[in-house]
């Protein structure tokens, strides 16, 4: 589902090279992790996946269900099925949150050449979608993400992403901030998403959250690139002995 | 103020001074309405048009700007319109003509036509100082409009509608309104364009609360893309009254909004939010000055502009606090979201402080779109320019929110939002 083929990326602003040669591929039906230290392009390569400005590609590829997405706006790329929770959900002073969530559901049907929700029927989607997500009525009455909690915003993401049902799913440290309750309210709320059509990025720096998103594969990203992958066992081997054991092994 | 001895009229002070022969003899009034007519129109001959060397206009040189004025042109076709909240109460000036079936339950309601055919409006056809060329204007030459006394205790559920509508020609109206005490209301002043005609517009609203009245006042300007707009807003505040003034203009090529506020009464609290859509070629100037002349009184102004293309936005906001008015709360901001690189904003605060136990502040700001906003309505699938629409009408929706009054918020949301359509 997606394949990302030698990429070389760099901060559009300054030129700083942060992504230096990466490979990865992750099939449909799959749970990938992601992990590394700080600063090793994590949250870059969300961005870069989801189509933010700030950043060039300068080689390589990145293919989704076998084309390349490098010409597509955000907006192209969340119509087309992928979807970034985002690390620092932004707030929105001004735009409600229930209109943001009719306009983004209604305006990626439009693309899809389907026909837009009827006003009963989206109140009834996001009304199941937020009882499975413990989000209470009075928060979707609220700014988008003004005022929210980090619990909150973390978990308003997840309800987005089960409403826009995208085939490709990009976790961004969704665990940062997140209590265990609401760690588990989360995790539940992906792995009612995991699907055999579906695939799942889920960028993390600790293993607590693979404990509850059981990964099939894992990946550790240092300085750019993929330096390891192995199956879940990897995730609790870094837990056990750092980052500092794998990168020396493959400097 | 004699600018303009020795100089040539302009063409627009040439057309003004010739309509004014043409239409004495179809102008209401008596006798003291006559003279009162003859002196601003004689001062107006005196001093001309301003220019940018007069403070008080220093950032909208009508002179330059007002380059026609046309002719009356009582044959113009427009129409009454419905309002802009359902169920309201609508008072209608068509063409400058105000509709005398026009009632009000539990108000006294007459045409301000008649308030200058009895002489009983005379008085206030004076001009507020030197520098009042709209009241000038206005009073030299004002036909029509409504007097409007709600008595004490009046509570109205629905709010009142005054509609200016007007295709072509010459428009100038008044409004005077006395609140009287304790008296809830909301009341629209909504001035339209029929048609896309020139046309050349004054109008002064005198609104006056007394104790214990709270009161909304609503002035939605939407005039046409060749219309000048000059209006003022004249207010006195009694003991705990309070007033809520939003002004919005969403239209007109030359336009000139002038709020002039005396908190009087103590206890009392002025809101004023100001929202400036603009766009196009165009001009429009909004200026404030409140005088906070006894103690324990508060007023917060918030102005919000959005501009595109070539548009110019001007705020000139003045806060004048009296030696004896201590504990004032005043406080000022102006927030301008600035949408091309021809675009042009001035903000100018004045804070004239005498009383030394307040609490007076301005502040102004000038923004693009936020990047990181418009990423993450993107990344959920929005098109770049609806995106970019929410997030405009997201920084004036947010004061428009503060009304609380749902139909009130809906029908300006709608308006906003027509207009962003257009211009975005």
């Amino acid at each position: 589902m997606l394949e990302i083929k030698n990429l070389h990326a760099r901060i559009a602003e300054d030129g700083t090279e942060i992504i230096r040669g990466l490979n990865l591929s992750v099939k449909a039906g799959e749970v990938a992790a992601i992990m590394g230290p700080n600063g090793s392009g994590k949250s870059t390569l969300s961005y870069i996946l989801s189509g933010r400005e700030d950043y060039e590609v300068t080689e390589g590829d990145i293919l989704y269900d076998g084309e390349s997405i490098l010409e597509l706006d955000p907006a192209e790329r969340a119509a087309k099925g992928i979807f970034l929770a985002f690390q620092y959900p932004v707030e929105i002073p001004g735009v409600a949150t229930m209109q943001f969530l009719k306009v983004a559901m209604n305006e990626q049907r439009k693309a899809r050449g389907e026909a837009e929700l009827t006003t009963p029927d989206f109140m009834r989607r996001v009304k199941e979608a937020a009882a499975e997500l413990k989000i209470a009525p009075e928060m979707l009455r609220r700014p988008l993400n003004v005022g929210f909690s980090g619990g909150e915003k973390k978990r308003a993401e997840i309800l987005q992403m089960s409403l826009l049902e995208p085939k490709l799913c990009i976790l961004d440290e969704t665990d940062s901030g997140l209590d265990i309750d609401a760690l588990k309210i989360v995790a539940d709320g992906v792995n009612a998403l995991r699907s055999p059509d579906r695939a799942v990025v889920v960028i993390t720096h600790y293993q607590r959250l693979l404990d509850y998103i059981v990964p099939d594969t894992v990946h550790v990203l240092y300085k750019g690139q993929v330096i390891k992958s192995g199956d879940k066992t990897l995730a609790h081997e870094l837990e056990a002995n750092g980052y500092a054991d794998i990168i020396g092994a493959a400097a | 103020m004699n600018m303009q001895t020795g100089m040539k009229l302009s063409v627009a002070e040439t057309a003004l001074c010739e309509a004014y022969d043409h239409a004495l003899g179809e102008l209401p009034g008596d006798g003291a309405v006559l003279a009162a007519r003859d002196v601003l129109i004689s001062d107006f001959k005196e001093a001309g048009l301003p220019t940018r060397r007069v403070e008080a206009w220093h950032y909208t040189d009508l002179r330059a700007l007002l380059r026609a004025v046309p002719a009356f042109d009582p044959a113009a076709s427009a129409a009454r319109i419905g309002p802009l909240v359902e169920g309201s109460t609508v008072l209608s000036v068509v063409n400058g003509v105000a509709d005398a079936r026009g009632a009000v339950e539990g108000v006294t309601l007459r045409t301000f036509a008649n308030a200058l055919a009895d002489g009983t409006a005379a008085d206030g056809l004076v001009a507020r100082d030197g520098d009042d060329t709209i009241g000038r204007i206005n009073g030299a030459f004002v036909r029509d409009g409504f007097v409007l006394d709600f008595p004490a205790g009046t509570e109205l559920e629905a709010p009142v509608e005054i509609q200016t509508i007007q295709n072509a020609g010459q428009v100038h109206t008044r409004f005077p309104a006395t609140f009287g005490a304790n008296v809830k209301a909301t009341v629209i002043e909504r001035h339209v364009a029929a048609g896309d005609n020139a046309a050349f517009v004054t109008t002064i609203s005198d609104i006056s609360l007394a104790d214990g009245a709270e009161v909304t006042w609503v002035i939605f300007q939407g005039q046409g893309a060749a219309d000048t707009h000059l209006g003022q807003i004249r207010i006195t505040l009694g003991t705990d009254a309070k007033l809520r003034l939003y002004v919005i203009n969403a239209g007109g090529k030359l336009v000139r909004q002038e709020i002039h506020a005396v908190v009087a009464g103590e206890g009392s609290d002025l809101i004023l939010r100001g929202i400036n859509l603009l766009g196009g070629e165009t001009h429009t100037d909004v200026t404030f000055t409140v005088g906070h002349d006894v103690p324990n009184t508060t007023s917060t102004e918030v102005i919000r502009n959005v501009i595109f293309d070539r548009a110019r936005g001007v705020f000139q906001g003045q806060i004048r606090v009296a030696p004896d008015a201590q504990k004032t709360d005043a406080k000022m901001s102006c927030n301008t979201l600035l949408l091309s690189d021809e675009a042009d904003f001035s903000a100018k605060p004045e804070l004239e402080i005498f009383a030394d136990d307040v609490q007076c502040g301005h502040g102004a700001t000038v923004i693009d779109i936020d990047h990181t906003q418009l990423f993450y309505l993107m990344a959920r699938g929005i098109p770049e320019n609806k995106a970019r629409a929410m997030l405009v009408n997201a920084f004036v929706a947010e004061i428009v929110e503060e009304l609380e009054d749902e139909p009130l918020v809906e029908a300006l949301e709608g308006v906003i939002a027509d207009w962003l359509d257009k211009h975005a």
